[in-house]
């Protein structure tokens, strides 16, 4: 039952997935944590910041990680290739046939009509990961540490494009020592 | 069959080696492909990079299927896209066993509760960078407003906004296409 929820999932992911690794986070955080309960949220942004500093695709490292947590390691290899399948598919029948120059505009108009939403979509997985589990003491006052490591993150990475992996690595080290 | 292994372990150390996701993959990919094993030109390569690019699903594994394909047919789709992800299971499949050992450790928590509102912040600025290059105007701004307060506010499923949003930019898409035929028409009628 759960390879069944696992594969319908990711292939759900790996056809609405426009726009990379981000854009399917948001719907991989409403199926895993909203809708099968297979993660909390805390559990759901520590794999996105293991996902983000292991080498390759975020988004294969994330299918795994999720597969491993609900079904093992049978599930870990059931969820990277569910998530593959239709990209296969793609490449077979789409590429091949109508993949000219003049299609390939269409997908490019396609794309751009949708960056918007998609952009959303992912501004909304952010806001939703802020939340009293991801945010020590939120609004106590007395310890708003997390409030400052989520802002000093955002201006480094949002106006001077800093690494990310550094910035996890910092933000890891402030944990570390401040509680 | 040489070939087929080349592709495979060609993706397999990209894949191991690439930090920062599919985007940072890809001038590897570019390096490995075009410039060193000269497998395709680059013109051709970036053609379609740009198609492959706008398709749904892991980008890196399109790249890989499709680099695959062109040079040794499907058994060579197969291979890149194995090399291509491998290393991923493999990497996490043994992190998580050790995270998940390891979690409930002090040192541990303390770590991650540093790291974890960094890390919605790494959400948070990639999808306002994002805004920024969809050149989003006051008019167009309602669109990822919409979807943000549907996802987060209405708790409408990611799924439905990103179909209608896809039936939505279709139907742009197809507007802009007959667009661009009228003018090329009437530039082609004296």
């Amino acid at each position: 039952m759960i390879y069944l929820q696992l594969l319908w999932v990711f292939i759900k992911i790996g056809v609405l997935g426009f726009g990379g690794g981000y854009a399917m986070l948001s719907l991989i955080q409403h199926e895993v944590v909203d809708n099968y309960a297979w993660m909390t949220t805390t559990e759901f942004a520590d794999m996105v910041a293991i996902s983000q500093m292991t080498p390759g695709p975020i988004s294969i490292n994330m299918a795994t990680y999720v597969g491993y947590t609900a079904g093992g390691f049978g599930g870990s290899l059931l969820a990277s290739f569910a998530l593959c399948l239709p990209s296969i598919i793609m490449v077979y029948f789409i590429i091949r046939l109508f993949m000219n120059k003049k299609s390939g505009s269409l997908m490019t108009n396609l794309l751009k009509g949708l960056k918007p939403a998609i952009a959303g979509l992912i501004f909304a997985a952010g806001l939703s990961m802020m939340n009293a589990q991801n945010f020590v003491q939120i609004g106590k006052g007395e310890n708003n540490i997390s409030i400052v490591i989520c802002v000093l993150a955002f201006v480094a990475s949002y106006f001077f494009k800093a690494n990310p992996i550094l910035l996890i690595v910092l933000s890891g080290a402030v944990g570390f020592f401040v509680y | 069959m040489k070939i087929v292994f080349q592709l495979f372990f060609t993706f397999f150390k990209i894949g191991a080696f690439t930090l920062g996701g599919g985007y940072a993959m890809l001038s590897m990919v570019e390096k490995a492909v075009v410039d060193k094993k000269q497998w395709i030109p680059s013109d051709e390569f970036w053609d379609m990079i740009a198609i492959v690019q706008s398709l749904p699903g892991v980008f890196a594994v399109n790249t890989a299927l499709y680099v695959g394909h062109r040079i040794a047919g499907r058994k060579g789709a197969v291979a890149a896209m194995l090399g291509a992800i491998i290393p991923s299971i493999v990497i996490i499949l043994l992190l998580a066993t050790i995270f998940r050992e390891y979690r409930d450790m002090p040192v541990v928590e303390r770590i991650f509760k540093g790291i974890r509102p960094c890390v919605v912040a790494l959400i948070l600025a990639p999808s306002l960078r994002m805004i920024k290059s969809a050149k989003v105007t006051w008019k167009t701004a309602i669109i990822p407003i919409a979807a943000v307060f549907l996802i987060w506010w209405c708790k409408v499923s990611p799924v439905i906004v990103i179909i209608a949003a896809i039936a939505g930019s279709l139907i742009y898409a197809l507007v802009m296409e007959r667009k661009m035929k009228q003018t090329a028409k009437k530039e082609a009628e004296p």
